[in-house]
């Protein structure tokens, strides 16, 4: 019997054994989990991003919208084109984040926490309208190289932060001052960590508009991470590389910056108008500073459909740079006939004005609503694309949407 | 004699439950080794995995002339362009882009300059010839109409 016992319990044990061995290698632990590398990045989960956003390029991420996506006054981060020139930055310690202000015209080399930033300064919230420089590039002719943007790389989102202004005259600026330039976090393609992805700037007087904001704030709340969190430089009105993310450094500079891709033919077009196609030389390029007026048709969606005798009506967004949109048109028989659109004055500087039409189609049939936005110096939209340059910046043509009466 | 009969016949009922019990163990232990080996056998509800998929398959498969990991178009050449293009970025910013020869060459010149973008020595003239072949520039004129209108009914 005891014999017995014995291969008894040690019959239990081997099975413990077993079952200990089970435990450690079963197959539930493992259940549902796949191995990292073998992830495949859902862009619109890991940015909280529209299913109808569209993926331009995955590395770096580019994203952008469609018309229709961006019908909200203020536009929800779920519908905000993504433009990254690197990678985002890993590991974002915010207790040990600093603002550094250097350069050649700081009177004192200053460095603050986050913390400081939001303490010491006065908070300002704005509407702020951003539009990449290449928006609209797809359409130029002979094609431009870059991400080919066609009209969903603006935003019109709501930003909170502190004056770049109250931070650069706390840290003191020289009589020399002509430019900043702004350095950041993110990681350069190639991974070699003495370059930088992006960093450019704009002039003093830009740096020094009340609406030029240091955001630490997105629509109420922490700027999500593919937009700059935990600090953005923001700058309304001009080619959205000028508001840069990942904020870490701001130099006060006696030149022009000099920063990747303030150069070239980065953000850059012909001081003269040239020949599509044509080259140029390096000094005969001139920094895009304010973007040209503009406006899209939010709503309806192209390709409406419309039973005869029933009115349209049409909204959208228009916005003109440093300028503000005076005169808002619409046409459907491709431009030979102009009528109004009602528009409403921005929010505050800088931000989009909203339009609205009421359109009845003269008979059935296919028709384009077109829309023409004018700005404060009286320049206006053109149909056609503008003045060809080598990366295809600033086509404000006149955007348009595809209608049916039956 | 009934006694001993009745004993030999618990004797043998013990005999072959343990038997039994024995055979038992054996199939159980057995089945506990292979669990160990093969765990996922007797997982009845397991999710649908889609990962293990990705592994089995041929990451340079081509599919109706598309090579799938990348989209770009099985031609001469190709495959030099995904060693030494897509290792730094995504094949989307090639394929997004239509230029002549030309061009293609300006914009290597450009990511050597600025990307740390190695000389590509011979490789240069392969990966243009597929570039400026495949993607090439279309006329699309002053400005392009209206494509691709998805028509839906207006309430």
């Amino acid at each position: 019997m005891k014999r017995r016992s014995f291969v008894k319990k040690a019959t239990i044990s081997s099975f413990a054994t077993l079952i200990g061995a089970e435990i450690i290698f079963g197959s539930n632990i493992l259940e549902g989990y796949v191995p990292l590398a073998l992830q495949d990045p859902d862009p619109f989960k890991m940015f909280n991003k529209n299913k109808e956003m569209v993926v331009l390029n995955d590395k770096p991420w580019n994203m952008e919208a469609q018309a229709h996506l961006l019908d909200d006054e203020i536009t929800p981060n779920s519908c905000m084109f993504i433009r990254n020139n690197g990678l985002i930055p890993e590991n974002i310690d915010i207790k040990n984040w600093v603002l550094k202000i250097d350069g050649e015209s700081v009177v004192k080399e200053k460095t603050y926490t986050l913390a400081e930033l939001k303490s010491k300064f006065k908070q300002y919230t704005y509407q702020l309208t951003i539009e990449c420089g290449g928006n609209g590039r797809s359409e130029f002719n002979p094609p431009a190289q870059g991400n080919q943007w066609t009209i969903g790389a603006v935003h019109c989102a709501s930003w909170t932060g502190v004056r770049l202004r109250d931070v650069l005259e706390d840290a003191g600026i020289k009589n020399n001052a002509v430019y900043i330039g702004y350095h950041a976090a993110d990681i350069h393609l190639s991974r070699d960590p003495k370059k930088e992805p992006i960093s450019r700037g704009c002039p003093m007087s830009k740096a020094l508009q009340d609406e030029t904001l240091i955001a630490f704030k997105m629509n109420g709340e922490d700027i999500p991470l593919v937009h700059g969190y935990p600090l953005r430089l923001v700058a309304g009105g001009w080619p959205a590389s000028v508001s840069g993310k990942w904020l870490n450094r701001i130099s006060i500079r006696n030149i022009i910056h000099d920063g990747e891709k303030m150069g070239g033919d980065s953000y850059r077009v012909p001081c003269k108008p040239i020949e599509p196609g044509e080259k140029i030389k390096d000094e005969d390029y001139c920094i895009i500073e304010s973007m040209p007026v503009k406006s899209l048709i939010t709503y309806p969606k192209s390709g409406a459909i419309i039973n005869k005798g029933k009115t349209l009506n049409i909204r959208g967004h228009a916005w003109a740079g440093e300028l503000e949109v005076t005169k808002m048109e619409y046409s459907i028989d491709y431009g030979s006939t102009w009528k109004m659109c009602s528009v409403e004055k921005p929010k505050n500087r800088l931000a989009w004005q909203h339009f609205k039409a009421s359109i009845d189609f003269p008979q059935t049939g296919y028709y384009e609503v077109w829309a023409k936005a004018t700005d404060s110096n009286g320049k206006a939209q053109p149909m056609l694309l503008p003045g060809w340059n080598p990366k295809g910046y600033l086509n404000n043509a006149c955007h348009r949407i595809a209608v049916k009466v039956k | 004699m009934s006694e001993e009969l009745e004993f030999f016949k618990q004797v043998k009922k013990v005999y072959h439950l343990l038997l039994l019990l024995f055979s038992l163990f054996v199939i159980a232990g057995g089945a506990l080794v292979y669990y160990m080996s093969n765990p996922e056998f007797f997982n009845f509800n397991k999710p649908p995995e889609v990962a293990v998929v990705v592994e089995e398959l041929d990451p340079d498969r081509i599919e109706n002339g598309i090579h799938v990991e990348t989209g770009f178009v099985d031609a001469e050449g190709m495959m030099t362009v995904v060693r030494n293009c897509t290792a730094c970025h995504s094949s989307k910013l090639i394929l997004q882009n239509r230029m002549n020869a030309d061009r293609w060459n300006a914009t290597i010149k450009w990511m050597q300059q600025t990307q740390n973008l190695p000389d590509l020595g011979k490789n240069q003239e392969i990966i243009v010839n597929y570039l400026a072949t495949n993607y090439p520039p279309v006329d699309t004129g002053r400005r392009p109409g209206l494509t691709n209108i998805d028509w839906y009914e207006l309430d």
